[in-house]
Order: structure tokens, then C-alpha cells, then sequence
């Protein structure tokens, strides 16, 4: 047996050995079935705050994550050692868990005719050979960048660069084991501007699996120093009815909703004010909302699901009707449906842009407001209703005039997707959820 | 008296045969010219949930991790590795590399270790081994059970339960050496309630630093299953809530997370060392009505928030943030107070070997006033009174903070008359305090329930007050006045 804890498994061959081996303990140990998550990750992070390094941070982690099933019933275990009798303990646990859980009629792995047993190697792998030396430099010369580019400035939570892997490996006991390494890099700029008493902070990041993508770090820099001067000056309003933008940074929380609401595991809960919408307008017909998981250097792309299960193009929203939930194995039976690969969620959602970009959406606009953030978790998916803080900018004329905090952002999900108006051009990459800024009809703003 | 340390040295170090004297060479091996402090922090964890849904026992999962972090630091800057694996060569490659954040100019003797001893807020016991699995699986049932019996309309309800058990010991290079053993466990109840057609959710749930078995003590674990069915009931008849400015009446307990978001987050040291809270500099000045006394107390016994010694090996404390009125002091770990010239008030966490520790909360509450909570009620002629919240979130910079209301009714003439849909509040954290106007003779802690995340970390707190009038808050609804 070779010397495990000396194993590199940032390895294809060696991870997938180790998902086997455990499989077969699992089976040996007494499981009819079993399945076996496997992640590790390396990296480090710096950060330079006021000209100094001030972290440097190395991690290294795994993880295993593993089911086992006896007919119905099932237990899970997980534990970052990879000792073979560490192994035994943590299936040994499972499998007494197992002893007292219920049957579950729905419990099954995926057929065999499901499984991504072909899956094609997605591009989202390219290391950065980049020292911790050189990174401290970049961070250095961004933040002193952004600290020289305006007197207002006069603070910074600091300039940190992040870069690492992550290889995670799925088996199961129908002879499925699948690798995906992806690796992320990311920059981003903190920054503290004051002017009188008032001090606001902001920042900009960029975050790509090839470092070639990147943005460069003058313009995090620059784009983190335009966002934090552009909010002093802060007003609140009077409580009012109007429009309102969301940048396409906060639009894509907005759809963020839509994809837990169609979750098989809300809608099986009962939970999602999207249960029994197949088939019904939920967006207005100029909306599609489509993933596409195979694209090349997109972060959220994935071969295959959390069951093992090929992902492939979904369409949820065709001409604004419902025409899919996200289903994966567990859910789909519950429900009496079909996965769609949506086990553990979307990859690459995108929805329909228009021709405009930002200014000409403020100008279709006319009066209202931009959101640029949104603070506290008050979204209710069993109900749709909707309230939250916001800061962002006053416009009028399809500009413009000065920004706003201290207020709330009040609606319901179903209006506010109902009534959407434009979806604009100004794309941002950087997540799961391709969108750009969304123009809605009228929501409540709670002020003074 | 419990020896946390010898529980701590059997777990952590005896396994490796890691003894103390090579953990100081290791240590003195980060230590340099340049490196004036080093920690090391071993941990290990196991856990386990159960969870019931759709009327079954639907899964469990036993979950173990154990690891060592280790720190070096020059004056502001922090070197940090940790290992997943405690075994010399592992900690002593995490050393090297935490050690690279200064150049090597030599090694340097650390001081002989001195014991430091905490508090014993808590039993060392593993509450995973407090109930037997047929005891843990009946009172999931119970509670399900339980929770369907209060009403017709529930529709769907599910249950969690959840234990930790985590050993700490920490060696730092100024020569102490401390260990804690603390227990965790948690119950949840989340149910959905229909009514024609119209679907609401209620959540309750409670827990703290002790075993499975004070869980059932009272009934405690049942009431979380009525208190889940009564809060989702209301929500049926809830209409919308209004929206601006207007009297804000906060019941007793959970709804002092106002005060962990408001005022807490902005007084972590951290924040005002590098001058980046709306509160730095601020100390003595008057940031509350008189009324106002704010303490972040971590020698609450068992509960979620408190730790014997925090994740630095310093005992908690009972720290005074605001007292009558004026801002007081900061909640510090060693490098912020070491950095701004004072002492540690034993706020120093970190979510696992894995992570970076800084200053955080523990359980933060307001001390009681005079008045009673019907006479606060009344005093209101409109306006709402929010008895229970999801959570909050703040913006330490601007002050701006919200906390989001799950269970909220309308006060019409000092009389409390419907209940209003859920909503966020809004308000800036410096200000918010000088507006309570009326402060409870009720107070209460939270049930034992809260997490707080801080720069992507999580660790378990509390929060706690008395009923509260807050004269003017801002009510996100979406009814017209």
C-alpha cells in the first residue's frame, strides 16, 4: 500500500484511488450502494495595507465527504484525513448512522444512463505560477496606486491577491467517477474615502480561473478609487414609489432568488413561491433565461452535477414562461420529475440582454434609482415579498445627481420579475449568474 | 477543578508523541529579530447533525476534523499556515512557511510555558455520546409530532439536531499555554403553514454550551416546535408592513442583534486600529441615551457565545462597551491590543485551525431599565413593534446597519393591532442608540441560535435586551401611510 499521507492528490489518477478505495470499504463495510465527494484545495492570499505586506495566508485543505446506503436508508460522514483507518472510523460512522435513519423511498443514485460517464474536460484549469513575492508586489503597487489617485481617500482595508486550485472528485457505486480542476484567481481594492465626518468604503475585484483574464491592477485600483469617492456625500430620501436599476453586480443577487426558488429542494419543501408555476408566465415575454455549463474559462461551468449526473443546456425561462425547474436526483424523484443536472445548482446562468448599456438604461429610466448595494437577507422565497437596505444613486433626467443610503428597497419577487423592463448590455463576468444591469418598474423606498 | 490541559495534550499532542518542549523549539524557531510573536493553535472537532423531514428520519452525517494554525507576527503584518494533519513534519513546514513573512534574521528562546487557567462555564463532555441514537431519533419524532398536533395547517415541518465537540491548545510564544473543551448542541424547527392557498414559514430553534439532554429539560425542544407553528400562524394574517421612519418598539431577547449589528461589529478592535469604523476614535463620547449600557460578556455559563479561554488563550471577560451613554471600550484580541497599547479582552476568535484569529463578539446584550414593556407598548401612538428577526448586516465604515423582522405587528394608539409582513430596518449604528427613548425591565437573552460572520469566518454568539422604544427607525415595508 502506498504511503497515503504523502500522496499529491492534485492529481487525477490519485484522487479518483482514493474515491474508489473509499467506495470499496463502503461496500465491504456492508453498503448496498455508496457515493464519495472528494475537494482539495491550495493556494495563498496576500494582502498590503498602507504600503505593508500585512498577511500572508497559505492554505491547503481536503475534504471527503461520503454516503452510504443500505436499500433505502442512509448515513454520511466526513473528514479531512485520508489514513486508511481514519477512512475505516468515518464509514464505520455512516453506516451506524444508517442503522437509524428512516427509509426513504427516494433515495437512489442516479441510472446509470444518467451519469456523465463521457463527460468532456471543461477549460477552467490554469495555474498561476506566480510567487508570494511577486504577488506582494502587485498588491503593493495596487493599493499605493489607488491611494495616490485622490486626496479623498484617506484609508484602505488594503489590496489582496488570492490564488489557488481546487480538484474535486465524485464517485459513486454504479462505476462513476468523474475530476474537475478548476483553478481561481482574484484582486480586489479596498478602499476608505471621508469628507467632513462622513466616511464611506468601497472596493473592486476581479476574479477569473485564468490569470490572463484578469483585469489589470491599475484598473482594480482605479475603478475601486471612482467607487468609493463617488459615495460621499450620501443623502437619505423620503419614502416614495419609483423605478429602479440594479447594477449589474446587485442583478445578479436579484436572479440569484429566481434560481433558489426553482430549486427542486424549495419546491419540494413547499418553500418557493414558484411551486406549481411550470408552464406560467413568471418574466415578461422578452426574457430568456437559459445555463450553459461547458463554456471555456467561465467559473460556474461544470461537467456534471453533485449526483454524477451529465449537466447540459437548460432553458428555465423561454419567452418569459417557467419552462423547467433545477432538479437533481433527490428532489426529481420526490417530485416525480426528471433531473436536469441541477444537482447543487445552475452553472453559467444567463439571461436575454438588450441593446443598451447602463447610461442609456438611466436615461430609459429617466427618475428613480441605481442600486449598487444591498445590505441584510430580508427575501422571503416562500412568500416572494421582498425588503432589504440599499445605498446606491438618485437619478433624474437619466442621470445621475448624488447618492443615496439609509434605505430600504421593498417589493414582491413575482412583481418585480413581472414587471422587468430591460435587461441591459454592461455584462458582469465575474459570478455564476451572467446578467447585466436590470431596469424594474416601481418599487417601494422606505426613507425618512 | 477540570484540567482542560491534560484532556487537551491527550486529544491533541499525545497521539503524535508532540511533546511541549517541541512545540517551544518550534516556536523559537519562528521567532526572530523581526518576528516579535508566534502562536500555535491545535483543534479538533466532531460533529453530527440528524436531520427529520416529511415525517422521517431522513439523515444523519458524523463529521471529524482536526488540525494545527500556525501564526507569526511582525508588528502589523501576519504570516499564517496551518496543516490538516498534527504531526511534527507537517508543523514544522506550516511554521516555516508562516515564518517567511519576515526574513530569517536567527532564532530566539521563548519563554517557559505558564499555565493559564479559565473559567469553567461549561462541562468538558461530548454531547454526541449524551443521548443514545434511539433517544436522539425519538425526540426529533417527538418535536415533528408535536409541531403537526398544534395546527391543521402545517403542512410541511422539519427538524434538526446538532452537536460539536471541539478540544483547543493554544501555545503562544510569550510562554502561555492554555486548552478549552467545549461542547455545542442546537435543535431547529422550521415549518410551512397553508392556508387558502397562501403559504407562510415559522422558525424557532435554541441551544447553547452543554449536552442533549438540558435540551429537553422543560420541554424546551417541544416549545421550539409551538413557538415555530405560532410564529408562521401569524404570518397568515399578516398585512403589509408600513414603510419610513417611525417608532420602533424591539421586544426582549433575539432582537438584540440591533445591538450586535449597530453598535458591536464597530467597537471590534481591529476596525478601530486601523480607523475604518464610524466609532474610532470616538472612545468617552456619548453614543447612547443614559438609559444605554452595553456589555459583550463571554462568562455567561453555557451559553452559545462563551468560551473558558478565547481562541488566543485569553480568559473572556464581562467588557463594558457602552455604559450610560458613553462609549467605553473595544473588544480586543492580543495583536489589536498589543498594536493599540492595551490588553486583550479575551474577544479573540477564529472559526478553525484554518483561520486567522481577530476580535469578535461573544454574547453582547443591553442591560436592563425601569420601564415595564406594557408601558413602553403604550407610550407608542404609531409605529411597530418587531419581536422577532432573521438577520442583520453592517456597513462598519458608514454605520449603516439593517436587521431584518420575521415577526412584526402594528402599535395604533399604544395598542398593538396586527400583524405586519416581515421587513428590514434600517439605521445608522452611532445614531440609533441616542434615540431609545424607554428601556425594559425585561431582559432576555436569545435562545441560542446565533452566528455571526465576519470576513467569510463564522463563530456562535449571543445576543440579548429588554424591550426597547427606539423613537425613530426606518420600516422597509410597502404600505402607503
Amino acid at each position: 500500500m502506498p504511503d497515503i499521507t504523502k500522496m499529491d492528490y492534485f492529481n487525477q489518477p490519485h484522487l479518483e484511488q482514493l474515491v474508489a478505495d473509499i467506495l470499496r470499504e463502503a461496500v465491504q463495510q456492508g453498503a448496498t450502494s455508496a457515493e464519495v465527494d472528494v475537494a482539495v484545495n491550495k493556494g495563498f492570499t496576500v494582502t498590503a495595507r498602507k504600503g505593508e505586506v500585512e498577511t500572508v495566508e497559505y492554505n491547503q485543505d481536503k475534504i471527503i465527504e461520503l454516503t452510504v446506503y443500505f436499500g433505502k436508508r442512509c448515513g454520511t460522514a466526513s473528514l479531512s484525513d485520508v489514513r486508511p483507518e481514519a477512512i475505516r472510523s468515518a464509514v464505520q460512522a455512516a453506516c451506524n448512522i444508517a442503522r437509524f435513519t428512516d427509509e426513504d423511498e427516494f433515495n437512489a443514485l442516479a441510472d446509470k444512463k444518467l451519469l456523465a460517464f463521457d463527460y468532456p474536460s471543461v477549460d477552467i484549469y490554469s495555474p498561476w505560477s506566480l510567487s508570494v513575492p511577486q504577488a506582494i508586489e502587485m498588491v503593493l503597487e495596487c493599493e499605493a496606486m489607488a491611494l495616490s489617485k485622490d486626496k479623498r481617500i484617506v484609508n484602505s482595508e488594503g489590496a489582496t491577491l488570492s490564488t489557488g486550485e481546487v480538484w474535486h472528485s465524485y464517485g459513486n457505486t454504479q462505476g462513476f467517477i468523474g475530476t474537475c480542476p478548476v483553478t481561481r484567481h482574484e484582486i480586489s481594492c479596498v478602499l476608505i474615502a471621508k469628507k467632513g465626518k462622513e466616511m464611506q468604503r468601497d472596493y473592486c475585484y476581479s476574479v477569473a480561473c485564468d490569470p490572463s483574464m484578469l483585469e489589470s491592477i491599475q484598473h482594480v485600483a482605479e475603478t475601486a478609487v471612482e467607487r468609493t469617492v463617488r459615495r460621499l456625500g450620501a443623502q437619505r430620501l423620503s419614502t416614495c414609489k419609483v423605478p429602479v436599476i440594479y447594477a449589474a453586480e446587485e442583478a445578479r443577487g436579484l436572479l440569484g432568488h429566481f434560481v433558489s426558488a426553482i430549486q427542486g429542494s424549495s419546491l419540494y419543501r413547499k418553500s418557493s413561491f414558484l411551486l406549481d408555476h411550470l408552464g406560467q408566465r413568471v418574466f415578461p415575454d422578452h426574457v430568456q433565461i437559459d445555463e450553459r455549463p461547458y463554456l471555456a474559462k467561465y467559473l460556474g461551468s461544470a461537467p456534471f452535477d453533485d449526483d454524477g449526473v451529465a449537466t447540459r443546456p437548460n432553458v428555465f425561462i423561454d419567452k418569459g414562461i417557467l419552462k423547467s425547474y433545477a432538479m437533481g436526483i433527490y428532489s426529481a424523484k420526490k417530485l416525480g420529475m426528471e433531473t436536469t443536472g441541477n444537482g447543487g445548482g445552475v452553472h453559467n446562468l444567463f439571461i436575454s440582454t438588450g441593446d443598451k448599456d447602463l447610461p442609456a438604461l438611466m436615461k430609459k429610466m429617466g427618475k428613480g434609482i441605481l442600486v449598487t448595494e444591498l445590505m441584510g437577507n430580508g427575501v422571503n422565497l416562500v412568500t416572494g415579498d421582498y425588503s432589504r437596505g440599499m445605498s446606491g444613486f438618485w437619478v433624474e433626467n437619466g442621470e445621475i445627481q448624488y447618492p443615496v443610503e439609509e434605505i430600504t428597497l421593498a417589493g414582491r419577487l413575482q412583481d418585480m420579475y413581472g414587471n422587468l423592463v430591460e435587461v441591459a448590455n454592461d455584462v458582469d463576468t465575474r459570478g455564476n449568474i451572467q446578467t447585466g444591469s436590470i431596469l424594474l418598474e416601481e418599487m417601494t423606498i422606505a426613507g425618512e | 477543578m477540570i484540567n482542560f490541559l491534560d484532556i487537551a495534550r491527550r486529544d491533541l499532542l499525545d497521539p503524535a508523541g508532540l511533546t511541549e518542549q517541541q512545540l517551544q523549539r518550534v516556536l523559537g524557531s519562528i521567532l526572530g529579530k523581526s518576528i516579535d510573536n508566534a502562536d500555535l493553535y491545535f483543534q479538533s472537532v466532531c460533529s453530527e447533525s440528524w436531520v427529520l423531514e416529511d415525517g422521517i428520519i431522513k439523515g444523519g452525517s458524523y463529521n471529524i476534523d482536526r488540525g494545527v494554525g500556525v501564526r507569526a507576527m511582525s508588528g502589523e503584518k501576519t504570516g499564517f499556515a496551518y496543516s490538516d494533519d498534527i504531526i511534527m513534519p507537517a508543523l514544522e513546514q506550516a511554521a516555516a512557511a508562516a515564518r517567511s513573512i519576515s526574513k530569517y534574521d536567527g532564532t530566539q528562546a521563548v519563554s517557559a510555558s505558564k499555565w493559564t487557567t479559565g473559567h469553567e462555564l461549561y462541562l468538558p463532555v461530548n454531547p454526541l455520546l449524551s443521548l443514545s441514537e434511539n433517544d436522539k431519533v425519538a425526540l426529533l419524532q417527538q418535536v415533528d409530532a408535536y409541531a403537526r398536533k398544534q395546527d391543521p395547517r402545517v403542512i410541511q415541518v422539519s427538524v434538526s439536531l446538532a452537536a460539536e465537540f471541539e478540544t483547543i491548545l493554544i501555545m503562544a510564544s510569550d510562554g502561555h499555554l492554555a486548552a478549552d473543551v467545549r461542547p455545542l448542541v442546537r435543535l431547529n424547527v422550521s415549518v410551512v403553514v397553508e392556508q387558502n392557498g397562501r403559504r407562510e414559514h415559522g422558525y424557532a430553534g435554541g441551544g447553547g454550551r452543554f449536552d442533549y439532554r438540558q435540551l429537553m429539560d422543560d420541554d424546551k425542544a417541544l416549545s421550539y416546535a409551538a413557538e415555530a407553528v405560532r410564529q408562521a400562524l401569524v404570518n397568515l394574517e399578516a398585512v403589509d408592513a408600513p414603510a419610513g421612519t417611525m417608532p420602533v418598539v424591539l421586544g426582549p431577547g433575539w432582537p438584540g442583534v440591533l445591538l450586535h449589528e449597530a453598535v458591536g461589529h464597530g467597537l471590534e478592535g481591529d476596525f478601530n486600529r486601523k480607523g475604518t469604523s464610524v466609532f474610532s476614535g470616538r472612545m468617552g463620547e456619548q453614543v447612547a441615551t443614559s438609559l444605554c449600557t452595553v456589555v459583550d460578556d463571554g462568562t455567561l455559563p453555557n451559553r452559545r457565545g462563551s468560551l473558558n479561554v478565547d481562541d488566543e488563550g485569553t480568559p473572556t471577560q464581562c467588557n463594558v462597551l457602552i455604559e450610560n451613554g458613553i462609549l467605553r471600550n473595544y473588544m480586543q484580541d492580543k495583536r489589536n491590543a498589543r498594536l493599540m497599547g492595551g490588553q486583550s479582552t479575551g474577544n479573540g476568535r477564529r472559526e478553525s485551525y484554518a483561520h486567522i484569529p481577530m476580535p469578535r463578539m461573544t454574547n453582547t446584550y443591553m442591560l436592563p431599565g425601569k420601564s415595564t414593556p406594557e408601558e413602553i407598548i403604550a407610550s407608542v401612538k404609531k409605529g411597530i413593534y418587531a419581536v422577532n428577526f432573521g438577520g442583520g448586516q453592517v456597513d462598519i465604515t458608514s454605520g449603516k446597519f439593517v436587521f431584518s423582522a420575521s415577526e412584526a405587528y402594528l402599535i395604533e394608539n399604544g395598542k398593538i393591532t396586527r400583524p405586519v409582513k416581515g421587513a428590514t430596518l434600517i439605521g445608522n449604528g452611532p445614531d440609533v442608540l441616542t434615540k431609545v427613548s424607554m428601556v425594559g425591565n425585561d431582559l432576555q437573552l436569545d435562545s441560542g441560535i446565533g452566528i455571526c460572520g465576519k470576513d467569510g469566518q463564522s463563530v456562535p454568539v449571543g445576543v440579548g435586551q429588554p424591550t426597547l422604544r427606539v423613537d425613530a427607525l426606518t420600516v422597509g415595508g410597502t404600505a402607503k401611510e
